[in-house]
């Protein structure tokens, strides 16, 4: 573990922070296009947040200490998360602390605290949100870790450098018919869990129809600042496991020099346009789905991530 | 992992996503988009006709391309297409149980077809052997969902996707059938086809419906 | 090496003994609380640590199993003492829990509760007792009676507020249960001693059985161990029994005396049946998976606290279970490491239950005391009036639903590598299992993670319900150091978890003969090898909280921490009522809605022109009406019929003694 195995890793972890307003900027953007509406600037993002870190915090009287806390556990859960997924580079010190499933259950404390934060004021939308963002995270979070598991089966290892190092060092081409399950599985589970169509509608403030915006509705000023900068670090966060995974060229390997740290910065960002872009494009083409479907569209993320693994044991044999 | 050969690659690709468009259609509430993914089983098929044909070298396996192309992806849609609309049922039908609980007897019946194909694919001599399970599964998901329908036009489908698995299975362990059976069983799903239709127009008449739970009229009290 | 060889057994027993001796000191002027409460329980709460101090011995390298044979018992059959790394582990599991729960306990009994401070002071104590009799038993006969003794001392204690009639009920359920059980268990001893008629332990372990009998030794223990920890479908009296006992007892049951039925699976499978067929461990993988999906499923339906924490309880168990099965599996095709690392799963996850679930029961204690109320309908915002209870309530919350960097997490953690650490089993079907075996459990983690955000929010966050709660107090000190105590090691384990699988590595040592790879510092494990896995509780906690920290000291340096206390905007309505929160049924609906085939639900809907319109609903168990009232009236139907030979006639029942001496005079000579 050397100085640049330190900075890579920092780095790693302040660009992710950095950049994830860009990418939600850039979602919106395609979006609007696609809708043939005119675009906020790709940089608003970061004008609202600084809008609203300077406002006062707007409390309930009898929220607890339980709700002043969570926008900072949020926000510190992501960005350890972000820390742990090879984004630029494999070297990454911190992810020896924790692998694939560590990861996962980084994402499950966020969804705990964010829910029972909900659940602290009382209202009837608090918990409203708060149980079904329970709903479609109990459907998510095993599917996103059969997702894994497949990549772990394949290469032996449930640390997601070791999975980069290891695809990036095998010679050849190498098609896998389990990673197609995997990759249908991973892109329907990262819809659910990042608040996009077809199960949620981020950019709604109807009530009834709302998700994750209705956990967020007691907060505002830098409470809200953080909360929204986390959602879209986890965005950010799911594209690097989605990259990581099937489309890892790019990345700097553990031997290569700071140049291609360089280089590995320049690839992300034009992965990040495409998938971006691509992004926007499922949000247009779908419609959102009622409430009580959006458990059976996990259910069959979950069910084609299962289904991968078993091919792959069916087909090794 | 032993290195397969490209080909051998790209079939069980093509096997993965075989089984990925049978899971879909169980899934499926809209008629219609059962009979497209019906079309994509038989370009799937198509596609891995034609791979195992160039990569072991067997002319004959050609002109079963050619005739699953047309008939499967072409014909039976087509005429089913025909059939929906001159009976004007175009609506959505919802299985017989919910569809959590049918992807999860769906996720049974693969695992059971994957554990009885294992010893048997390590019996046969082709290149493709090891997605015999994959055939099995599909043959397997293509039943429940026959099963697990209202509407008459679905047990079609499943059908013809039952007769998708085993041309699987028959292209995967004995590299496709005799010619002459393969035109047999062709000339079989036509006129199997057109019988079925005739039955629609018929339910139809006395029922005023196709939903099949009117059938059960018919049983004495 | 430990220069007191031969000493650890006689501490213990003095140990085990002093807890007796204390239960009936109890009834000496048994109505005086401060007796009870502040000076018997705590002293009880020393021995527990004492006790688990020897366990924690029996676990340091290099001990040899001791075996003591004591002076009492049958003429021939004298009781057996052992003392190994097995029974110490479960020893260092009841003394470090039952510690925490008799501090709470101290603070917890008061007067009024239907039976006198001095008896329940009685029963606790003969019931901790029986517990460790039962680990260090080498004999069948000793193994039975402390089982019994065990059985009856809880029985006792669940019915202690004896005049409510469910409580009854609930009580007679366990106590027939138990029974079944233990029959089955003397069965399987009778099986086990393999003709040589010893039915001491060492016989046992020597005796070669037939496939078949072993076979059956093994289902009859699978049934009667099964009994006592909840495998499904022998669960029922879980639920009723849990929630109808004093919550310290509920706390006992749930996390000592489920444990002890696993100990007593683990120690009949792995040391006196030696592991066995791939079927074995097939077996109890599956009804394992099934019972942890059964109990979250229900555990997220419930509306009393206490009921939809006995079948969080049942969940765990299955998951336990679980581990189990799948370390009998690959004990059988010879994968020892695999073995190992699936039986330090299920031991840590047994460890890591007893502590927060005996401390979220405790917890429920402390809330049925301030507040009177059970249901979770009539609870809410309690987090504002007790602070303490709330804290370390949450602590137990996140452990339970497996969230890093605290304890369950790690056996959770433990157990997925478990399940895909295996290369390919060579078993058709089998390694198809390990998948969805992996799917399940994960899947339980989640739901488990969906019930604890009801739990916790629905009793401590949101408005109060009630008026009433207004009045809740805090709890004692006495409570809040045995709360703290069990969050404190949910913590511990949690950060420093290599420390908990140095002391598991000797039991997988007896067990399977390996252990799994040591990490390399006390706060990162790497069960098989580093560059596969690995994880560190306390560098992630640190690095959460510097991230936290540092954003927390940006924000304000850079802007500003300036807050005004407004009304909840709530949408924009003005009026806001406590009864427009999720109650417990609505947050379970969604579970409702997707499991429905697994329950038995009845309705109740209002007709239009009801004066007092009510909507009720009613979730039962598909196994009570199924399995087992059918079976009551078949045992019904039985003994109706039987009953023609009670004539009441004397002529009639001399006349049976006349046949059977007949009987026997002709079979004799």
């Amino acid at each position: 573990m050397n100085a640049l195995a330190l900075l890579s890793q920092l780095g790693g972890m302040v660009l992710a922070v950095a950049l994830a307003p860009v990418l939600a900027g850039w979602v919106a953007q395609c979006r609007a296009w696609l809708q043939n509406r005119s675009a906020p600037p790709l940089l608003q993002p970061y004008r609202s947040l600084r809008k609203l870190f300077r406002k006062d915090a707007a409390l309930a009287t009898y929220a607890s200490p339980l709700f002043r806390a969570t926008p900072y556990v949020v926000f510190g859960t992501m960005a350890m998360a972000a820390a742990i997924i090879p984004s630029v580079t494999t070297d990454l010190p911190m992810a020896r602390v924790a692998d694939a499933i560590a990861l996962v259950g980084l994402f499950a404390t966020a969804r705990v605290f964010m829910a029972l934060a909900a659940m602290d004021i009382g209202t009837v939308f608090g918990s409203m949100g708060a149980r079904r963002e329970m709903m479609i995270g109990f459907l998510a979070e095993p599917a996103l870790l059969m997702v894994l598991f497949n990549a772990f089966l394949m290469f032996g290892s449930t640390a997601l450098p070791t999975v980069v190092e290891d695809i990036l060092n095998t010679k050849g081409l190498m098609l896998q018919p389990s990673l197609a399950f995997a990759g249908v599985a991973f892109v329907m589970v990262l819809l659910a869990e990042n608040a996009r169509i077809p199960i949620d509608n981020p950019a709604t403030h109807l009530e009834v129809t709302m998700i994750h915006e209705a956990m967020l509705l007691e907060y505002s000023a830098r409470h809200l600042a953080l909360m929204e900068w986390a959602s879209w670090l986890k965005l950010f966060n799911y594209a690097c496991i989605g990259f990581a995974l099937f489309v890892p060229w790019g990345i700097a390997l553990h031997a290569n020099g700071p140049l291609a740290l360089l280089f590995a910065v320049a690839w992300l960002a034009a992965k990040l346009v495409v998938a971006g872009a691509v992004l926007a494009v499922i949000e247009t083409v779908s419609a959102k789905l009622r409430i009580f479907r959006a458990p059976e569209f996990l259910s069959m993320a979950f069910l084609l991530a299962v289904l991968g693994l078993l091919v792959h044991l069916l087909l090794q044999s | 992992m032993p290195t397969l050969t490209l080909a051998t690659q790209f079939l069980h690709v093509l096997a993965a996503g075989l089984l990925m468009i049978s899971f879909g259609m169980l899934a499926q509430r809209r008629t219609r988009s059962l009979i497209v993914l019906l079309a994509w089983q038989g370009a799937v098929l198509t596609a891995s006709t034609l791979l195992v044909a160039v990569s072991a070298h067997l002319p004959d396996l050609y002109y079963s391309a050619a005739l699953t192309l047309v008939e499967k992806v072409w014909l039976m849609p087509w005429i089913l297409m025909r059939l929906m609309r001159r009976l004007g049922i175009e609506g959505d039908s919802d299985p017989l149980v919910n569809i959590p609980t049918l992807m999860l007897v769906g996720l049974g019946l693969v695992i059971f077809a994957f554990g009885l194909a294992q010893p048997i694919s390590s019996l046969a001599t082709t290149v493709t052997r090891q997605t015999l399970g994959i055939a099995m599964a599909v043959i397997l998901l293509a039943f429940l969902m026959m099963i697990a329908r209202h509407k008459a036009v679905t047990q079609v489908i499943g059908f013809l996707a039952m007769e998708n698995g085993l041309f699987f299975a028959a292209t995967s362990t004995t590299y496709g059938m005799p010619m002459v059976i393969e035109l047999g069983i062709a000339l079989d799903l036509l006129v199997g086809v057109f019988i079925f239709g005739i039955f629609f127009f018929q339910i139809r008449e006395q029922f005023d419906s196709l939903d099949l739970h009117q059938l059960e009229a018919l049983k004495e009290d | 090496m430990n220069p007191f060889f031969a000493t650890h057994v006689p501490v213990l027993l003095g140990l085990v003994f002093a807890w007796l001796v204390l239960g009936l000191a109890g009834l000496v002027r048994s109505h005086r609380i401060a007796w009870v409460a502040y000076t018997l329980f705590p002293l009880g709460a020393l021995v527990a640590l004492g006790i688990a101090a020897v366990g924690f011995s029996a676990l340091a390298d290099g001990f040899v199993a001791e075996q003591v044979i004591l002076p009492l018992g049958l003429p021939d059959l004298p009781f057996h003492i052992r003392l190994d790394a097995l029974s110490g582990f479960f020893l260092l599991l009841l003394g470090s829990v039952g510690a925490g729960i008799s501090v709470f306990a101290a603070g917890y009994f008061r007067a009024g509760e239907g039976a006198s401070p001095g008896l329940l002071c009685l029963q606790y104590h003969t019931f901790l007792a029986s517990m460790a009799m039962v680990i260090v038993a080498d004999d069948a006969y000793l193994f039975m009676v402390a089982w019994e003794t065990m059985a009856l001392s809880s029985y006792f204690l669940v019915t202690t507020q004896h005049r409510i009639p469910e409580i009854q009920r609930a009580g007679f359920l366990y106590l027939l249960m138990a029974h079944v059980g233990a029959l089955a268990l003397l069965l399987c001893f009778g099986v086990l001693q393999g003709g040589s008629w010893l039915m001491t332990f060492d016989a046992m372990r020597g005796a070669t059985l037939s496939p078949v009998w072993a076979g059956v030794a093994f289902g009859l223990a699978l049934f009667g161990f099964g009994a006592k920890a909840g495998l499904v479908p022998l669960h029922v009296w879980l639920p009723e029994a849990h929630p109808a006992a004093p919550s310290p007892v509920s706390a006992m049951m749930s996390g000592l005396m489920l444990k002890v039925a696993i100990y007593g699976l683990l120690r009949v499978s792995f040391d006196l049946l030696h592991g066995g067929p791939w079927w074995w461990g097939m077996l109890t993988l599956v009804l394992g998976l099934g019972t942890a999906l059964f109990g979250a499923v229900f555990a997220a339906v419930q509306t009393d606290m206490k009921r939809l924490l006995a079948y969080s309880s049942i969940e765990n168990i299955g998951l336990i279970a679980a581990a189990i099965g799948l370390a009998l599996l690959s004990y059988a095709f010879d994968m020892r490491l695999l073995a190992a690392l699936a039986l330090t799963a299920a031991l840590l996850h047994a460890l890591n239950h007893a502590l927060f679930k005996s401390l979220l029961f405790l917890a429920t204690g402390s809330v049925l005391h301030a507040t009177h109320e059970r249901s979770l309908g009539k609870l809410g915002g309690l987090i504002r009036r007790m602070p303490w209870v709330a804290t370390l309530a949450l602590i137990g919350t996140l452990a339970l639903a497996g969230l890093p960097p605290l304890n369950g997490f790690v056996s959770e953690w433990l157990l997925l590598q478990a399940f895909l650490s295996t290369p390919s089993i060579p078993h058709a079907f089998v390694n198809m299992i390990v998948p969805v075996g992996a799917a399940v459990v994960a899947l339980t983690a989640a739901l488990a993670g969906y019930v604890m955000v009801k739990f916790y929010g629905v009793i401590f966050l949101g408005q109060p319900r009630e008026p009433s709660l207004m009045q809740a107090h805090d709890a004692g000190w006495l409570e809040r150091v045995g709360l703290g105590w069990l969050a404190l090691g949910c913590i511990l384990i949690g950060v420093f978890p290599q420390v908990a699988l140095n002391a598991i590595a000797a039991v997988t040592r007896v067990l399977v003969g390996t252990v799994i790879q040591r990490g390399p510092a006390p706060w990162w494990i790497a069960p098989v090898a580093r560059e596969q896995a690995s994880y560190s509780g306390l560098w992630l906690l640190l690095g959460m909280a510097g991230t936290i920290a540092v954003m927390f000291v940006l924000v304000r340096r850079m802007y500003h921490g300036r807050v005004r206390r407004t009304p909840p905007w709530n949408c924009g309505y003005p009026a806001l009522t406590p009864r427009m929160q999720d109650t417990a049924e609505g947050f379970g609906q969604p579970i409702r809605h997707m499991f429905g085939p697994f329950f038995r639900i009845a309705r109740e809907l209002p007709a239009p022109d009801d004066r007092a319109p009510r909507y009720r609903i009613q979730i039962d168990d598909r196994c009570w009406h199924g399995l087992y009232l059918p079976l009551a009236r078949a045992v019904g139907w039985l003994a109706d019929a039987l009953s023609v030979l009670q004539r009441g006639r004397l002529a009639v029942y001399l006349m049976y003694s006349f046949l059977t001496l007949l009987v026997l005079l002709v079979f004799v000579l």
